[in-house]
């Protein structure tokens, strides 16, 4: 050990970790406090859709030289509101129209990524897009995804109540007089915003882990809502932030001169944890029947 | 575009809209798109970590495929299938981005596996395609009446004591064999858009279900076939005409459907 680098000290240094912590930290929240509803609402495929969709705005960003927050951002919404357009309300055919929606974004996709690799010289465009990294992320959209993460965050305020209930029960709040329609379209929105940010920071296709994970183990253990929501960003913030340090130390150890990716890590935190939670919740259930009843 | 080299990628594509024709309609009834979409996506990962050990890739593919299908469907019994399915697909991909970063010189297959070479099929894998793909035929027929049961009327099939869990795995493995047909040579994402599009929109023309395999069937096959000289003809990506011409069809169904049951309502009135 004498004469190298304590790890912990060197992961605390490095200012790729600054931002990654940050950025991860932000989106994280985000995604938690959203993955709630996505769960409650039943709406994970569109959850993960919006995620693969954003990669449609990253190579398309990519090919005319735009931001590629703007793309990711931009596509996410697009593709939002024509869920919304298509969408049916039973849950089964708003899978078929997630589904659809979801099939035409990602032939854009092969097709935008077959343009990036024929005009420059990318040829890892479509992992980079695909799978991401903390690690990799630009200083300078950190401003950009900590705005953008507020603004999904005051979206859900702003229609909280009427979320509540329509997640809760969509034909009692139909007859209360919410503006359900209204509801479903400023969710799917803030969804989107949500997506496309954990897209950009962990990679389009696992941030439906931090979508979705956080939020069904807060589920697993309360039943309540705002609970669920502190729980389940709380997760969220959790395995992201060790996510990072497993991977910025695996280097140390991992045998090769290669880490294990960052994505890897806090998506394998997040499926333990849900594991563990609905283990945990089984031998429970079990014991309660099992116990004899008192008089 | 009939030279003697693109046999292969017809013969291929054929194999793979007739079984895409006949599962996809099955995902429709049982709204399992998410599913669709979730086991020949991660069913990647399986390849990736197949040709890291020097393994056959299809087997990987296999292997990840069926454990996917089953996971899935074991762990859904006491929670909801789309977090379920999402958080098996995230696990899924999260080992395939472990296994990438493991090895160096992957990453122009992980873009054939994911978004489909069809161009590029060779003769030895025609073979396990036309084998895999006669297996999943047969064990739809097999299971042909009470799947159809279980997935229109959960209750009655209940009440023929049908288990429905049972099936629900059984179907899930199908989904598993179908992806292995056809992933390795057509991608990922072709096979799902395949799997939802022409059946999504053989569902809104035909109800009976007979008849509406066989519309679906004959839309997937339309799909690929026009799909196939497009690519031919344009050079790009067959993905993306396969999944614009889904898109479109379902469109055009809609549209239909909605025209036709126009007509039909004052019919009724009368």
């Amino acid at each position: 050990m004498t004469g190298s680098v304590d790890p912990l000290a060197a992961f605390f240094a490095s200012p790729t970790v600054h931002a990654a912590l940050i950025v991860g930290g932000f989106v994280s929240v985000v995604a938690g406090i959203v993955g709630v509803f996505v769960v409650v609402r039943g709406q994970s495929f569109a959850g993960h859709a919006l995620a693969d969709l954003g990669a449609v705005g990253g190579s398309g960003a990519f090919l005319i030289g735009i931001d590629q927050v703007a793309g990711f951002v931009g596509a996410g919404i697009i593709a939002a509101l024509l869920m919304e357009i298509v969408g049916i309300r039973r849950i089964q055919g708003r899978d078929i129209a997630t589904g659809i929606v979801f099939a035409l974004g990602l032939g854009l996709t092969a097709l935008f990524l077959y343009w990036d690799t024929t005009t420059g010289s990318t040829g890892n465009a479509a992992i980079s897009v695909l799978f991401g990294s903390l690690f990799v992320i630009d200083q300078s959209v950190v401003p950009v995804i900590v705005v953008l993460s507020i603004i999904a965050l005051l979206l859900i305020g702003a229609v909280y109540r009427w979320l509540l209930m329509d997640s809760l029960d969509p034909d009692l709040a139909a007859a209360r007089g919410v503006p359900v329609r209204l509801t479903g379209i400023v969710f799917l929105i803030a969804l989107a915003l949500a997506v496309e940010l954990s897209s950009l920071s962990i990679g389009a296709i696992l941030s439906t882990a931090l979508l979705i994970g956080p939020a069904a183990t807060a589920l697993q253990f309360t039943r309540r809502f705002g609970p669920a929501l502190v729980a389940s960003a709380g997760l969220a913030l959790a395995s992201t932030w060790i996510g990072c340090l497993i991977s910025f130390e695996s280097y140390y150890w991992a045998g090769r001169s290669d880490n294990w990716p960052v994505s890897f890590c806090i998506v394998a935190l997040i499926f333990i944890a849900y594991v563990t939670t609905r283990i945990a919740r089984g031998l429970s259930r079990r014991r309660l029947a099992a116990a004899p009843v008192e008089a | 575009m009939f030279a003697s080299f693109m046999i292969n990628t017809w013969t291929a594509g054929t194999i793979v809209a007739v079984v895409a024709g006949v599962v996809g309609f099955f995902v429709v009834i049982r709204g399992s798109s998410f599913m669709a979409h979730a086991v020949p996506h991660g069913a990647f990962a399986g390849a990736a970590g197949a040709i890291l050990i020097g393994a056959d890739p299809l087997v990987g593919l296999g292997v990840f495929a069926a454990a996917g299908a089953l996971t899935i469907s074991v762990l859904s019994r006491r929670a909801r299938t789309d977090v379920i399915t999402a958080l098996t697909l995230v696990v899924m991909l999260a080992l395939g981005a472990l296994f990438l970063s493991r090895s160096s010189q992957y990453s122009g297959e992980v873009f054939a596996l994911l978004f489909g070479q069809v161009l590029g099929v060779s003769t030895d894998e025609i073979a396990p395609m036309l084998v895999l793909g006669v297996v999943c035929l047969t064990a739809v027929a097999v299971c042909y009446r009470p799947l159809l049961l279980s997935s229109v009327l959960p209750d009655m099939a209940r009440a023929r004591r049908v288990d429905p869990q049972i099936l629900g795995i059984v179907f899930a493995l199908i989904v598993a064999c179908a992806t292995t047909t056809s992933v390795p040579v057509v991608g990922a994402l072709l096979m799902f858009a395949l799997l939802v599009g022409p059946p999504a929109a053989a569902r809104l023309l035909v109800k009976r279900a007979p008849l509406a395999i066989l519309v679906s069937l004959l839309l997937t096959l339309a799909t690929v076939w026009s799909s196939i000289a497009l690519a031919y003809l344009s050079d790009w990506p067959v993905g993306f005409f396969v999944t614009a011409v889904g898109a479109a069809l379902y469109l055009a169904s809609r549209v239909t459907a909605g025209i036709l049951r126009r007509r039909q309502a004052p019919a009724h009135d009368r």
